[in-house]
């Protein structure tokens, strides 16, 4: 009897070092984009239906299939991420008439303080609101602000973790607008 | 006795709200810790939403409710009910079983064992057993 209840309690431990072990792992950041990206795989981006930031109804990535989609990760208390604004404005001009747009995703922020940001910089390109940063972690979200490229099938072509500069957008962009839908 | 009925009224309609009441109750959304312990930019963003919502009037359920709308349901200082942080109901409820069974069966096996048998007198040694005759005998003659 000694020995079963040995045995019972041996399994217990175990099974919460496993918990522990399954919850620590759960935690970590997803890595698989930048590592298919790394290995030069393009991945199907994920999207959700969220609603939009300062405009009524929802919108989602998907509603943009077909374009090439600068999808921009950003917070009006990160400071970073409010900089690198005009630059994403002014990109969004410069592309909007060849089939592709700027796609803000504001997360965990008030949409009031998101909402003086974009009357501020007077932003024209949409941005939807991920109020809990859900749709952010499925991109492996782990800092602020975050770009990927989206090319025209919806696919991820180039991820920046970390502000985006003139440089980055001109080498990543300009392959991606030639492509075909 | 007016006064108290209204004292309970306001405790029972959840009382009026104040930022160090409800910060240890949420969290820094970005830091993954209590609001009141956090200094980081969006801990003090939240910080002002939250007096802006008390100054509007609001009670303390009433702000966590407007936190829920603009940050989600992880603003909440309490695991989700869903994923890894189900462990956190799920183990303690276990455990809690687990305990009671094992304290119903020790009840049961402590209930079932026999009473021990009471232990026969050791024989008295013969010099004892002379003395305790003669001191019987003394007595009966008293």
């Amino acid at each position: 009897m000694r020995l079963r209840a040995s045995w019972a309690v041996i399994l217990a431990a175990a099974l919460l070092v496993g918990l522990l072990a399954y919850g620590v792992a759960s935690r970590q950041a997803d890595t698989s984009i930048d590592d298919a990206i790394a290995a030069g795989e393009r991945v199907d981006a994920p999207t959700a239906r969220l609603p939009r930031l300062g405009r009524p109804g929802q919108g989602s990535l998907a509603d943009y299939r077909g374009k090439v989609v600068v999808l921009n990760f950003w917070a009006s208390w990160c400071k970073p991420c409010t900089e690198e604004l005009p630059l994403l404005e002014r990109t969004h001009r410069s592309i909007s008439g060849r089939g592709a747009l700027v796609l803000g995703a504001n997360y965990q922020d008030v949409s009031t303080s998101a909402l003086g940001f974009v009357r501020r910089f007077k932003l024209t390109y949409p941005s939807l609101r991920d109020r809990d940063g859900e749709f952010a972690d499925r991109y492996g979200s782990r800092a602020f602000p975050e770009t990927f490229m989206i090319d025209r099938r919806g696919r991820i072509a180039a991820s920046r973790r970390g502000p985006v500069d003139q440089r980055w957008l001109d080498r990543t962009l300009p392959p991606l607008l030639g492509e075909p839908a | 006795m007016k006064a108290l009925l209204l004292v309970i009224a306001v405790l029972a309609a959840g009382g009026p709200a104040s930022l160090p009441d409800i910060e240890d109750e949420v969290m820094c959304v970005e830091c993954g810790t209590a609001l009141n312990v956090s200094n980081s930019a969006v801990a003090d963003q939240e910080r002002a939403f939250i007096r802006r919502q008390i100054a509007l009037g609001k009670d303390k359920e009433e702000v966590k409710a407007a936190l829920v709308e603009e940050f989600g349901p992880g603003v909440l200082a309490e695991p989700e009910e869903r994923g890894f942080s189900l462990a956190a109901y799920v183990v303690p409820a276990g455990l809690g079983l687990v305990a009671l069974a094992g304290l119903l069966v020790a009840a049961r096996r402590w209930r079932r064992r026999p009473a021990a048998p009471e232990p026969e007198p050791e024989p008295l040694a013969d010099a004892d057993a002379r003395r305790l005759d003669a001191e019987l005998a003394a007595y009966d003659r008293r």
